[in-house]
C-alpha cells in the first residue's frame, strides 16, 4: 500500500470518493451549520484542522496501539484535539462559537475523524496520512459550502454576510424564501446535490434492490 | 410534573434531535432500511440516552463547573474545558456496562439489540443531548426528562423513516436519485412534517 499515488490521496476524496455523498460520514454536522457562509467556513477550517492533526498524530503512534483499546486511543487523542479547538474558538472568536454552539463538540463524534483515523492512518505512514486528512477535509468542505452558499443567498440574499439581493422589506426586490433558513432545506439541497453528482460521475449510482420491468400493454380481448 | 411532561413533549417532537438538529444522522441513514432494526436500535438510543443524560449532569454539577469542587477546598478550580473528554468517556463506559449487565442478565435484549450498542457509542445524537443539556443548564430532574424525550423523538424518527423505506424501495426512482439521494429528499420531507410542531408547548 506504499506505493499510493500523492495527489490521488489528496484529490480523490473530493469527487470521487466523498465523504458525504458516498461514504455516508459526517453527515449530522453538515447539516446544522450551513445557515450562512461565514459560520460554515470556520466550521471547515476546525474539521480540517482536527482532522489533518488527527490523522497525523494517529499514524505517529499506530505501531504502539495495542489494537485491542485502539478505539479509545482514537476518542481520547481526538476529543483533545476537539477541545483544543473549542477553546482557541472561545478566546479569538466567542461570537462564532456561540453561534456553532454545540457543534463544535460534535466534530468528536463525526464520523469522518473516526473513519479516517480508523480506515486510513493505522496503514500509512504521517505524511499520507496527512494529505488524506486534507483531502477529506476539502470533500467535506466542499459540500458544506455548496450548501451553505445556497442557503444563505436565497434564504437572506446576502454571501458572507453582505447583502447582494436587496430584500423586500428593506425596499428592494427581493423576497426572501424562508424555507431556505430552516432544517427541510438542507436535506433536499444535499439530495440534489448527491444526484447532480451521480448524474455526472455514474459508476457511483447504487442499484435498486428492484428492478422496474418494462411496461407491457396486453390486448384487451 | 406539568413542566416535566412540556419539557417531554417539547424533546420529542419540536426539537426532534434527527431532524431538527441532524443529530445521528450516520446510523440514521445507515441503519434505517428495515423496520425491525431500526426498532432495536430506537429502543438502545433511549435507554442510553436517558442514562447517560442525567450522569453527565451530575459530573458536570459537582465535579466540573466553576465553584463545584468548593466542598473539596477548591473553589476556584473551573474544569470545564474538560467536558468534552469527560461526556465522550461516560458514554462510552456506560455503553459497554450496559452491554455486559444486559448480557448477564437480559440475554433476550441483548441479543435483539446485538452490534448496535456499541455503535452507540459514536452516535452524536447520544454526546449532543448531553451538550445541550450542558448548554441550557437542566438541573437532574430535567436532565432525566430531557434525555428520555430525546431518546424516544429520535426513536420515533428512524422507525418512520424505515417504514417509509420499506416501501419505497419498490418505487421507481430515477438512477441518480437512488438510494442515498432519495432517502435524503425523505427525511427533508419529514423534517418539513415535524415543522408543523413548532410553537406546540403544554
Amino acid at each position: 500500500m506504499a506505493d499510493l499515488k500523492a495527489k490521488e490521496v489528496l484529490f480523490g476524496p473530493i469527487f470521487n470518493d466523498n465523504p458525504i455523498a458516498l461514504q455516508i460520514l459526517g453527515v449530522c454536522s453538515a447539516l446544522a451549520v450551513t445557515t450562512s457562509l461565514s459560520v460554515t467556513l470556520v466550521m471547515c477550517a476546525s474539521v480540517i484542522a482536527v482532522l489533518c492533526a488527527s490523522n497525523v498524530s494517529i499514524s505517529l503512534i499506530r505501531t504502539q496501539i495495542p489494537s485491542s483499546i485502539r478505539i479509545i486511543v482514537q476518542m481520547t487523542i481526538i476529543a483533545s484535539l476537539v477541545i483544543v479547538v473549542d477553546q482557541l474558538l472561545k478566546a479569538y472568536a466567542y461570537e462564532m462559537s456561540k453561534q456553532l454552539s454545540v457543534f463544535v463538540g460534535l466534530i468528536i463524534t463525526n464520523c469522518i475523524i473516526m473513519g479516517r483515523a480508523e480506515g486510513f492512518a493505522m496503514q500509512h505512514g504521517p505524511g499520507m496520512s496527512f494529505l488524506d486528512g486534507l483531502g477529506n477535509g476539502f470533500g467535506y468542505s466542499i459540500v458544506l459550502l455548496f450548501v451553505a452558499a445556497f442557503r444563505e443567498l436565497f434564504g437572506s440574499g446576502a454571501l458572507m454576510g453582505v447583502q447582494i439581493m436587496p430584500l423586500v422589506n428593506e425596499g428592494g426586490w427581493y423576497n426572501p424564501n424562508g424555507l431556505m433558513l430552516l432544517p427541510p432545506s438542507a436535506f433536499f439541497l444535499i439530495g440534489f446535490f448527491i444526484w447532480g453528482l451521480r448524474v455526472w460521475k455514474t459508476d457511483q449510482i447504487e442499484d435498486n434492490e428492484f428492478k422496474m420491468s418494462a411496461h407491457k400493454t396486453r390486448e384487451a380481448f | 410534573m406539568e413542566h416535566y411532561i412540556s419539557l417531554i413533549v417539547q424533546a420529542v417532537f419540536v426539537e426532534n434531535l434527527a431532524l431538527a438538529f441532524f443529530l445521528g444522522m450516520c446510523t440514521f441513514l445507515a441503519i434505517s432500511k428495515k423496520v425491525e432494526a431500526a426498532f432495536g436500535l430506537g429502543i438502545a438510543v433511549v435507554v442510553v440516552l436517558t442514562v447517560s443524560v442525567p450522569v453527565n449532569n451530575l459530573i458536570f454539577n459537582h465535579v466540573l463547573r466553576e465553584g463545584a469542587l468548593t466542598w473539596a477546598g477548591m473553589p476556584d478550580v473551573d474544569l470545564s474545558f474538560l467536558g468534552l473528554l469527560t461526556y465522550i468517556g461516560v458514554i462510552a463506559a456506560l455503553v459497554q456496562i450496559m452491554e455486559m449487565f444486559l448480557d448477564k442478565y437480559v440475554p433476550a435484549l441483548y441479543g435483539a439489540l446485538g452490534v448496535f450498542l456499541p455503535l452507540i457509542t459514536v452516535n452524536c445524537a447520544i454526546l449532543g443531548a448531553s451538550l445541550f443539556m450542558v448548554e441550557r443548564d437542566y438541573d437532574f430532574g430535567e436532565s432525566v426528562a430531557y434525555g428520555f424525550g430525546a431518546g424516544i423523538g429520535w426513536a420515533l424518527a428512524i422507525v418512520v423513516l424505515a417504514g417509509i423505506r420499506e416501501k419505497l424501495k419498490y418505487s421507481d426512482v430515477p438512477p441518480g436519485l437512488q438510494g442515498l439521494g432519495i432517502t435524503f429528499m425523505t427525511v427533508g420531507l419529514m423534517s418539513l412534517g415535524f415543522m408543523s410542531f413548532s410553537g406546540i408547548s403544554l
